[in-house]
């Protein structure tokens, strides 16, 4: 029923964008009609999918180092009280700085190919996943803490035991959150400096007045980033199996 | 609910005898809260291998007094040592009215969690011994099962069993029955009562009644700052069949005691 239902709105949404187009007469190479974009997916395919592969390549890298960087950082601060008191203001002044705007030092620095784009998308993911994976440490059910020091646990033990696990749903929130922007990170990397990828394709197509190759770039990144977002999910949900049978999820 | 009495109970707690359950002396307890006091000067016996039971109304100490002697209090005075002024680290067992079962472990794996905690490698006996106290619970066949698949009265007999798991002489049970309907509390209480034979047992509760099933001593927490009422000490050994008259004229008295107690809290309340 779910899958039925996404085609049906995916349907209708297209059928208005044509209805749309035609009515009023707007010219293609202002909003093509979604034929035209169909059209152009299939004779741009191989590039259109060279370039996903450098887009993807970069989120999938994006990703894996800012959860490692931002899970590595909340449990530095969560188990180091003194770390604590000197890193937190730090982390949150860095996020008054606008990460798009870092994007043209970040080539600067790195260069136009992967690094620079994979820093954008890792930066642009770290703070939501340390944020919400430090959040779900400091609060652990006191009960729990408690029964550990009677237990006579170490530290260490309560943390890999308790803490951690008690904090990975905090965290698998964080991981949703930071699985939606971290393919903003990579086209807004590749829009600033780039040599490939499907955010220097869109921008290729838009000065040579390419409308319909634009949108069917923009099609296949929203196609894998909701591929991918739900890849993320249904594996969290997996992962997390007493989530779900404790009642506490909403659907 | 399993309710099936389990089998052997009575040889099976070598635990507690074995270890030699201490007294616990409690001397010049005290606790305050900014400018209000809840207890001080506090003195507190438990005698050794003895279930002490400990009544009062909402909010006079008694949990605080209950954690101060597990060593949880934090900011409260005074100190919890055995007979001979030693200290109670590491003998001491702790049962909460929430049963604190992680959920992403099975039951099995909660009842291990003291032994996997303090870092010991899982051997074949550690584990035999929780099969064992599971069983002991009533809960055989349900080891691989999450604690959200079990109902309230399940979850509290495998917070029961991860206790005895500690086999600490000294088990300290804050209102660990008072979440579950009449039935299962009933059940729960003689279970309670046969495992933990042998042990010093400190109780917090409110229901009379269950102070009447369990405890050789009864002590009632009133006042403030809180004081400690002489011991009321019910005949015969716990557990006690809750429909015995002597048991229940006791019942009347308590609550006659309990009534008063809670009149002098609410005045204290209208006061602040």
């Amino acid at each position: 029923m779910k899958p039925l239902r996404s085609v049906i709105v995916f349907a209708g949404l297209i059928l208005l964008w044509h209805i749309v187009v035609v009515a009023s007469g707007t010219p293609h190479y202002i909003l093509p009609a979604p034929a035209r974009v169909a059209t152009a997916l299939v004779s741009h395919w191989p590039a259109l999918l060279g370039h996903a592969a450098v887009t993807i390549a970069e989120i999938l890298l994006g990703l894996l180092f800012g959860t490692l960087l931002g899970c590595a950082t909340a449990l530095t601060i969560a188990s180091q009280r003194a770390l604590r008191r000197w890193l937190l203001p730090v982390l949150v002044i860095s996020q008054a700085i606008p990460v798009f705007a870092l994007a043209p030092v970040l080539v600067l620095w790195l260069g136009y190919g992967l690094a620079s784009k994979v820093a954008m998308a890792t930066l642009i993911i770290y703070f939501p996943v340390t944020a919400a994976f430090f959040d779900g440490l400091r609060r652990t059910e006191p009960g729990w803490l408690d029964l550990a020091q009677t237990m006579g646990g170490t530290p260490l033990r309560t943390l890999w035991r308790i803490r951690i696990p008690a904090a990975l749903p905090a965290l698998s929130s964080g991981l949703r959150v930071a699985t939606a922007v971290a393919p903003i990170g990579a086209v807004v990397g590749e829009w600033v400096g780039s040599s490939a990828g499907l955010g220097y394709l869109m921008l290729q197509a838009n000065a040579r007045m390419q409308v319909d190759l634009m949108f069917a770039a923009l099609f296949v990144l929203a196609l894998f980033a909701v591929t991918l977002y739900s890849a993320v999910d249904g594996a969290l949900r997996r992962a997390l199996p007493w989530q779900a049978e404790d009642g506490r999820v909403m659907d | 609910m399993g309710t099936d009495a389990p089998p052997g109970l009575d040889s099976a707690n070598p635990d507690g005898q074995a270890a030699g359950a201490p007294a616990i002396h409690l001397h010049a307890a005290g606790l305050r809260y900014g400018a209000a006091t809840v207890f001080e000067a506090l003195d507190l016996v438990l005698p050794a291998g003895r279930t002490t039971c400990l009544l009062g109304p909402s909010g006079v100490g008694k949990t605080s007094l209950l954690r101060l002697i597990a060593g949880l209090a934090h900011g409260a005075e005074g100190r919890a040592t055995d007979q001979t002024g030693g200290a109670l680290d590491g003998r001491i067992a702790y049962l909460a009215q929430q049963d604190l079962l992680l959920p992403w472990l099975s039951v099995l794996g909660n009842v291990l969690l003291g032994p996997d905690l303090r870092g010991e490698p899982p051997s074949p006996a550690l584990a035999a011994r929780a099969q064992d106290l599971i069983a002991q619970v009533g809960l055989a066949g349900r080891e691989a099962d999450r604690p959200a698949r079990l109902s309230g009265g399940m979850r509290q007999r495998v917070a029961l069993a991860r206790t005895l798991m500690e086999s600490r002489p000294v088990v300290l049970m804050d209102e660990p029955f008072s979440a579950l309907d009449a039935i299962t509390r009933y059940q729960l209480q003689d279970l309670a009562a046969r495992l933990l034979r042998g042990r010093t047992v400190l109780l917090v509760t409110h229901d009379p009644l269950e102070a009447l099933r369990l405890g050789d001593s009864i002590r009632i927490m009133a006042g403030v700052p809180a004081r400690l009422d002489h011991a009321l000490r019910p005949p015969s050994p716990p557990p006690r069949d809750a429909t015995d008259p002597a048991i229940l004229r006791l019942q009347a008295e308590l609550l006659k005691r309990l009534g008063t107690a809670q009149a002098a809290g609410n005045t204290r309340d209208s006061r602040s």
